[in-house]
């Protein structure tokens, strides 16, 4: 194996907002576990287990990783670069399994000929004579302040690509189960993480605290049962579409809230038999409404079975599209709130 | 009777100019260099040191205003470097074009934009000099072009290089060098530190970035070779910074508070100018106290403003899309919520 790897635990944070307790949440223990330790939980346990698996990203040796996750240190002049890129694609074409951290997916931008080129299409090219099992990982969209060249998310890009993998994680459990997943899949995924969940603290099963707890790749998970309406997201915004469904039920209204965890391959299935049963959707994201996530969804709906079941057009939730400003009440209008997804329910349930 | 101590200077006491040595630059490919000694008029004098010591206090504030979460995201100070940005623009023109990365407050100070414009976009204003919708930065003006975020894809630097070099582009390839990439040493980083021999083809001056006079002379000399038709030139400048990259870093868990005391107290750009000024009859200790006292109220009153005036209405949200295009209308989170956008 190759590269510098720091054992180094994360240092403890302190967490932010905690979550209420789901409803049916009893017994076990189930301790409260950070997304960001999760997710080092994930890359400790996968460093361990696999001597192939290695990791390289930015600042990460001795500045604990632009946001306190580990790895080890690339020079930062190549930090956001083809370069380091460029390096952890050759080495899983060679046969080791490299965790690749961009300090954001902005950066990944400058690297985005590896990504695509290099390593989604290879598998394909080669007619499955070079798999590259490739992990690319770090914080997307929109954070809080950091503006136009800092806040774009990157779901649609990456979700556009045959041969890659992308997955969103939003609570705790999905970052280490997804994360171990993605690490043991053998082809190249771009896990979409969420810099203002990593402080966030959520419960963690028993199961999930197992080391070889893994979520599949490709399965979206039902976090809310209802029965009026399909609220769909991924990533942070499922947080909210849970707020959403907690503020309706008072008014009757009973929201199922699907967590897509996997944004390619998708699990439309899923979200059709949410349809046939509430006949209602609506999509929420944080990217631009164009060709964003929301408008797959709709499209593919569109083609399904579900189509007959729908009362109502779908609606789609996203980011406003504009490059993300930066004072505090611009932002705050340009980032799908929970009253924007009440609205929308509101909206396409007629009420 | 009372003995009355009347502190006052007839100008006439000052000196009009001094020259003083100032540090060779190494070169590479080059056959001369720029001057070894400069001269400094008291005017300059005190100009330039009022110039750094606005952007050394503007920065403080910056650094305060942000612990109180007035300021959001990033920030990354410049105090320390002042030199450098002040340097350059005493030896370029107002019509010369400038670009630069995110540690950009001194360089859009030196640009012309005023510090309460500054702080108020760092505060989120709709006075800000981009109304608040850049931020830290993203901050323009004219001939300025930021501030920019995302940089320093080594790969790219080199094919610019190229292209500057092959078609004698009068570029100024400035590279500041304050030791650290973030958390990562340079010698850590880089195959190779002599940053100003990197052009290769291009040739470059490595230059002590704590000295303004230094700056100023060798960036005069640059100008000049540009504008001769010579071509691109690479500038190295050694400098520091007091702070950590941003304010999300303390700073120390990869330098030792020692060494950031060391050049405090051996290298501070504005000490060194303060020194040279009083040893040389140039300014007064007390006509400099009172530039301090000036540049701290207009940092008050900056700050002041920075943080009472609105922020920007909710209609600027879809402004500014486009150029010199007819109104139209931008989706919002929703697709009932709608924002015009105007050019």
């Amino acid at each position: 194996a190759g590269g510098e790897i720091l054992l180094r635990p994360a240092p403890p944070r302190q967490a932010a907002v905690s979550l209420k307790r789901r409803d049916g949440d009893r017994g076990a223990m189930r301790p409260r576990v950070t997304v960001r330790d999760a997710l080092n939980q994930a890359l400790d346990e996968e460093l361990e287990r696999d001597e192939r698996v290695f990791l390289l990203g930015e600042e990460v040796a001795q500045y604990d990783g632009a946001y306190k996750v580990r790895g080890s240190s690339t020079p930062p002049s190549l930090r956001y670069g083809m370069g380091f890129t460029g390096i952890a694609v050759g080495a899983a074409m060679a046969g080791l399994r490299p965790v690749c951290e961009f300090m954001t997916f902005n950066f990944s931008m400058q690297a985005i000929d590896q990504v695509i080129n290099s390593a989604a299409k290879t598998c394909y090219m080669s007619a499955g004579a070079i798999p590259v099992p490739i992990v690319f990982r770090g914080p997307n969209g929109a954070s809080a302040g950091v503006a136009a060249q800092h806040s774009q998310c990157f779901a649609a890009w990456y979700g556009h690509c045959p041969g890659l993998k992308v997955v969103s994680p939003w609570s705790s459990e999905d970052a280490k189960g997804l994360l171990k997943a993605s690490i043991r899949d053998d082809n190249p995924v771009v896990m979409l993480e969420n810099e203002l969940l990593y402080g966030v603290p959520f419960e963690m099963s028993e199961q999930a605290q197992s080391k070889d707890f893994v979520v599949p790749i490709g399965k979206a998970k039902i976090e809310r049962e209802g029965t009026h309406v399909t609220l769909v997201a991924h990533s942070r915004p499922v947080g909210h579409c849970l707020e959403a469904a907690s503020i309706l039920a008072k008014e009757g209204v009973e929201c199922e809230v699907i967590n897509l965890r996997t944004i390619r391959p998708m699990d439309i299935e899923t979200v059709e038999a949410s349809v046939a049963k509430t006949n209602h959707l609506v999509t929420v994201e944080g990217g631009w409404p164009q060709f964003g996530v929301g408008a797959e969804i709709c499209a593919r709906i569109m083609e399904g079975s579900a189509f007959n079941y729908l009362d109502a057009p779908a609606v789609r939730v996203t980011g406003a599209d504009v490059p993300m400003p930066y004072a505090k009440i611009l932002e705050d209008n340009c980032i799908p709130q929970v009253k924007d997804i009440i609205f929308a329910v509101k909206k396409t349930l007629n009420i | 009777a009372s003995r009355v101590m009347v502190a006052s200077r007839n100008y006439a006491d000052f000196a009009n100019e001094a020259t003083f040595e100032i540090k060779p630059c190494d070169l590479h490919r080059l056959e001369e260099g720029p001057p070894t000694t400069a001269v400094l008029t008291r005017e300059e004098g005190l100009h330039y040191y009022k110039t750094m010591q606005t952007i050394r206090r503007m920065e403080l504030k910056s650094d305060q205003l942000y612990k109180q979460k007035i300021i959001r995201g990033f920030c990354h100070l410049y105090d320390g470097q002042e030199a450098c940005c002040v340097g350059l623009e005493v030896a370029i023109k107002p019509t010369d074009h400038v670009i630069t990365a995110y540690r950009a407050h001194g360089f859009t100070y030196a640009r012309g934009v005023p510090v309460r414009e500054i702080l108020a976009e760092l505060t989120g204003r709709k006075g800000g000099c981009v109304k608040g919708k850049g931020g830290s930065m993203h901050m323009y003006t004219k001939n300025f072009y930021g501030g920019n975020g995302i940089v320093g894809a080594q790969g790219q630097i080199f094919e610019t290089y190229n292209m500057a070099a092959l078609w004698k582009l009068p570029c100024i390839f400035i590279c500041e060098n304050n030791r650290y990439g973030m958390g990562t040493s340079v010698e850590r980083a880089a195959a190779s530190t002599d940053y100003y021999k990197r052009g290769d083809f291009i040739p470059g001056l490595r230059v002590d970035g704590m000295d303004v006079l230094c700056v100023r002379e060798a960036a005069k000399f640059a100008a000049e070779y540009c504008r001769a038709g010579k071509g691109p030139i690479v500038m190295e400048l050694q400098t520091y910074r007091y702070h950590g990259h941003s304010m999300s870093d303390p700073g120390i868990s990869y330098r030792t508070r020692e060494e950031i005391q060391e050049v405090r107290s051996k290298s501070d750009p504005i000490t060194l100018l303060k020194d040279r000024m009083i040893n040389n009859n140039l300014a007064s200790v007390e006509e400099l106290k009172e530039i301090d006292v000036a540049v701290r109220k207009e940092i008050e009153e900056a700050a002041q403003f920075a943080t009472t005036d609105p922020e920007p209405p909710l209609e600027e949200l879809g402004n500014h899309i486009y150029f010199n295009e007819p109104p139209f209308e931008v989706r919002g989170p929703n697709q009932w919520i709608k924002y015009k956008s105007l050019s």
